[in-house]
């Protein structure tokens, strides 16, 4: 089970939310001059990123507010949570691609304590205050 | 049931009403261990759901009309009589006695959708969206506690704040009313279930403790 950092909530148990699949999926300028091919790799094509990846959450059964969140594929780590609309942040950990093993992925799903560091913006940072009641 | 002569003036409807768990109501008495974890419906409630940006000038007439907005998840606004719940950022729940509907001779949806006025938001009556469950005694927290993945320790969560989250897998706004006592709201489909689903986990609770 995730425990994942809701920027208004607080950290809730991953059966709290929503997947909304990969993030920064930008809407065609001109969807009218695609070809059907790139109109079909616009729906339903996405990354299978093995490393961090950004991607949308939604937490339905709490503020039923969306945010996106940058995890980790093979380790779960939660490495940063920030607000609709705004680009991707860079994170110390680039290439966990590289060191990501089936071994260690194994090892490292029990692992859902670290705190994830969070961008600087506002909604964000009010996520880091202490939540009372809702962490465990 | 405070104001008799109000309710007459619905033509009798007040008195078809039915809450969401009362098949249950005999179910939760026999369920109940007195002195220990007692549950059972609390009566009908008029609630409306507020969507406003609190830091707007209509969200600070709402709260002229109701009571402070709150702040953040957690927080309880209101007054005395009505209470308003977080839901989100900028939605709200505010529950209010019964006899403070419109149709029973009080006001507070109608001053809601007034304070309001055209400006961006949504003032709706969810008076019978939800229900009400009153879980209390000495096993009350043990109880949710099967069911609910928050620290209710009460060091975290304390007297006089409200979360919305899961207690048996549904959605439920909790709200802790005493140092023993919770109110559950939960929608009136989901009434029956976790009525069941709480009587259910008290029922360790009447037999003997065993060391
Ligand atoms: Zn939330």
């Amino acid at each position: 089970m995730l425990l994942i950092p809701c920027p208004n909530c607080g950290s809730r148990d991953e059966t709290e939310f929503h997947y909304g699949g990969q993030a920064h999926v930008a809407y065609p300028e001109n969807p009218a001059g695609l070809n059907d091919r790139e109109w079909a790799e616009y729906l339903f094509y996405r990354d299978n990123t093995k490393g961090a990846f950004a991607e949308r959450w939604l937490h339905s059964t709490g503020c039923r507010q969306w945010f996106n969140m940058l995890r980790d594929t093979v380790t779960y780590d939660i490495q940063a949570v920030y607000p609709m609309g705004t680009p991707r942040p860079a994170t110390a950990k680039t290439n966990a691609t590289d060191a990501g093993t089936a071994s260690t992925a194994a090892d490292s799903t029990t692992t859902g304590n670290a705190a994830p560091s969070t961008s600087s913006t506002s909604i964000t940072a009010s996520s880091t205050t202490a939540p009372e009641g809702a962490t465990k | 049931m405070a104001n008799t002569a109000a309710i007459n003036r619905i033509n009798g409807l007040r008195d078809i009403r039915r809450s969401p768990a009362s098949h249950l109501a005999a179910a939760l008495a026999a369920g109940s261990i007195q002195g220990t974890v007692v549950l059972k419906e609390g009566p009908f409630q008029t609630m409306a759901g507020v969507r406003v940006d609190p830091r707007s000038e209509e969200g600070a007439r709402i709260a002229a009309v109701a009571g402070s907005l709150p702040a953040r998840y957690g927080d309880v606004g209101g007054t005395d009589r009505v209470i308003i719940l977080w839901l989100g950022p900028s939605e709200f729940l505010v529950v209010a006695p019964e006899e403070a509907h419109d149709s029973l001779g009080g006001d507070l949806i109608g001053s809601l959708v007034a304070a309001l006025g055209d400006a961006p938001g949504q003032v709706v009556d969810l008076s019978a969206n939800r229900t009400t469950f009153e879980l209390s005694g000495p096993r009350a927290r043990a109880t949710l506690e099967k069911g609910c993945a928050l620290d209710l320790h009460p060091r975290s969560f304390t007297v006089g704040t409200a979360l919305s989250t899961e207690i048996g897998n549904i959605p439920v706004v909790l709200q802790k009313t005493g140092e023993e006592s919770f109110r559950l709201l939960p929608r009136a489909s989901f009434a029956d279930f976790l009525g069941r689903w709480l009587l259910d986990a008290m029922r360790e609770f009447a037999s003997p403790e065993v060391p």
